[in-house]
């Protein structure tokens, strides 16, 4: 009886635990197996080759240009991501006719899949009949030029996800209490004052908090890839992600590819270690 | 001239619903502690914010120094301003707290520091300076809010109910603070509350106030003694004053006041000064305090018999609540356990201080109260 009772509890465990084993421990743990060997066209391991993979991955010129090109798009979309997020939300900190229109309509990138505003874009960003072109009076070739296709997708990408940054700034403003602006009013604080005294600083776990999950969302980005440039022109926006699936599904390098995201993983990993670190020894000294 | 002057200033937030101020005027001179008290919603709170700035005044004015405050922000009006929440940045430490106000105005570092330290000292608060909001008590809260708001040594401080988030005990303490503050600062005060003891002990001008409007502006003492009408004399005094319908019949023996079972005396002087105002044909609202009632047993002559339907132990004292067919009364008398719930028996009151109201104004019909009527007689 006695011990029934120290066991039961975890039968309730078992469904979401199964869930997942299934879904998540058991692909990552096949995915670390993989990157381990030499693959059919199946993707079925059959040559043990130990760190062959990664050494192979490691020291490829392609793979260093990803490493680069995704660095570049995962700084430049947190960033501008976070700022459109950040701005927005403060314009619509205060109550003005039509606040509802414009929260909606900042909000609304969260709601469109990456794909379909893809679609949107390759036709916005059309060299001949783009509007994009026509408002600022250029000829670029947006997707199709090296020089802009990583900065055309990762700004596509900032925008997608400004939406919830939006959503999560929003959420920490009204979490600010108002007498605490009255204060600084009478204290003698003007806007500007306000805005980086009071506003940024207790936006500042919730600033940390979406910074991590950009940094997450933003390696992972896939889909507007896929449509708008396959990993083009050449190799400029070919991002890991992005090179995983081509030399998974197309070269059918599946140890390749579970190599370079193992190293991804690894990648992610340290970055969120590192940014608690960091926060952790900030609130500490607080 | 008077230090600050405020002329029939309105506010009006919605032009459906009442005005939130209604036509107030108010002189304070310097040094005054002057606190704002009435019910929530008489407007005392708005009132304090159009002094900070933080609400537009809609009409009137209000003059600082002789000069139109009006359209100044808060920025540029430099009044100090404590929060009922406190309104503690949690962010920054006591001591950056306090320097807040400092900071913005960029005072030199040796200076903002001395004056931090000042007040952290006169608030008991320099063992806190490195603590953060979240970690303080209550009343150290309270205090730090204070502290932020005298290190700029401002001309004129606003408080907006600071203590009503503190218990009772607490906030006893934390009135002491603040009325020694105030004698030691000798600073001009406008101090909002609802609480009439908070009012009437720690202010030098009271302003009562009700439905947007000033009821009366006095001195605690005068403001208890001569109410300018029934809401005001409802308002302070605890337990409230107690209001009776009564008529008024001359007999040979002098004045006699009718209601129901009851038969009243009243003075000659009191009951000339109503006869001239025409009250000894119509009635009128006696007020008689709590504490100007006594009771005795039943069977013995009392002004009027009543019957106990409540009972409060205050310690020393004890409140009990009374009625008969016309009326409901409060008395406040030594505490005694053989007066039951329920129990019949006799009051009587004693008329000296007792206040008349007129019915339809309810204005007091003895302005300038009862101790003064002779003089009143000699004007004529």
């Amino acid at each position: 009886m006695k011990a029934w009772k120290k066991i039961s509890p975890y039968f309730f465990v078992v469904p979401s635990l199964a869930i997942f084993v299934v879904f998540l421990f058991y692909p990552f743990f096949k995915t670390i197996y993989l990157s381990l060997y030499k693959t059919n066209n199946l993707g079925q391991a059959k040559l043990y080759v130990g760190l062959d993979n990664y050494r192979e991955v490691l020291q490829s010129p392609s793979f260093h240009n990803s490493l680069k090109v995704t660095l570049i798009f995962v700084l430049i979309v947190v960033a501008v991501s976070m700022l459109m997020g950040l701005i927005n939300a403060l314009l619509c900190q205060k109550a003005f006719p039509g606040i509802r229109f414009f929260s909606t309509a900042y909000a609304l990138p969260m709601s469109i899949a990456s794909a379909s505003a893809a679609m949107i874009f390759r036709l916005m960003l059309d060299p001949t009949v783009g509007i994009v072109n026509k408002l600022l009076g250029v000829n670029i070739a947006w997707i199709q030029d090296p020089k802009y296709a990583l900065v055309s997708v990762a700004l596509l990408t900032a925008w997608l996800n400004s939406g919830i940054n939006f959503l999560y700034f929003s959420a920490g403003l009204t979490a600010i209490d108002e007498s605490l602006y009255e204060r600084a009013s009478v204290d003698g604080a003007n806007e500007w004052q306000k805005l980086f005294r009071i506003t940024l600083p207790s936006l500042r776990p919730i600033l940390f908090y979406t910074l991590v999950v950009n940094i997450i969302l933003a390696f992972q980005s896939f889909g507007q890839v896929k449509i708008l440039t396959s990993g083009g022109p050449g190799e400029s926006t070919n991002l890991i992600v992005f090179s995983i699936y081509r030399n998974a599904f197309f070269n059918f390098r599946f140890g390749t590819a579970a190599t370079e995201s193992v190293i991804l993983f690894f990648i992610i990993f340290l970055l969120t270690l590192l940014m608690f670190r960091s926060e952790k020894k900030t609130s500490i000294q607080r | 001239m008077p230090f600050i002057e405020l002329k029939n200033l309105v506010k009006i937030y919605d032009k459906h619903t009442d005005k939130a101020v209604n036509q107030l005027n108010l002189q304070i001179d310097q040094g005054d502690f002057v606190v704002l008290v009435g019910p929530s919603g008489c407007g005392k709170s708005t009132t304090l914010r159009m002094l900070a700035g933080l609400e537009e005044i809609t009409d009137g004015a209000f003059y600082f120094q002789d000069q139109l405050y009006n359209h100044l922000s808060p920025q540029q009006r430099g009044f100090a301003m404590v929060f009922q929440n406190y309104a503690l940045y949690p962010h920054l430490t006591v001591y950056e707290n306090m320097a807040f106000s400092l900071r913005i105005r960029k005072e030199k570092k040796a200076d903002l520091d001395r004056k931090v330290r000042q007040a952290a000292d006169l608030l008991e608060l320099s063992d806190l300076l490195t603590r953060y909001p979240s970690q303080l008590s209550g009343g150290q809260k309270q205090r730090v809010a204070i502290g932020s708001a005298i290190v700029r040594k401002p001309q004129l401080f606003l408080m907006d109910e600071p203590l009503s988030n503190l218990d009772a005990k607490l906030r006893d303490q934390m009135r002491m603070v603040i009325a020694r503050l105030h004698k030691s600062l000798q600073t001009t005060v406008v101090y909002v509350t609802h609480d009439q003891v908070e009012a009437m002990t720690l202010g030098n001008k009271i302003v009562v106030m009700n439905q947007g409007k000033v009821q009366q502006v006095a001195s605690p003492a005068w403001l208890y003694q001569n109410p300018a009408n029934m809401f005001t004399a409802s308002f302070i005094g605890s337990p409230a004053i107690n209001f009776l319908e009564v008529e008024m019949v001359k007999r040979p023996s002098g004045y006699q006041l009718i209601s129901g079972n009851a038969l009243l005396h009243l003075s000659d002087q009191q009951g000339e000064r109503l006869a001239r105002r025409g009250f000894d044909r119509s009635s009128f609202i006696l007020g008689v305090r709590p504490g100007a009632i006594s009771t005795v047993p039943a069977d013995s002559d009392a002004d009027m018999r009543v019957k106990i339907v409540g009972r409060e132990l205050l310690g020393g004292k004890m409140i009990l609540y009374t009625e008969n067919a016309k009326s409901r009364l409060t008395v406040l008398t030594p505490v005694n356990y053989d007066l039951v719930r329920g129990q019949e028996i006799g009051l009587c009151l004693d008329l000296v201080k007792a206040l008349a109201f007129d019915p339809h104004s309810q204005e007091n019909l003895f302005p300038s109260g009862p101790a003064q009527a002779d003089q009143g007689r000699q004007d004529q």
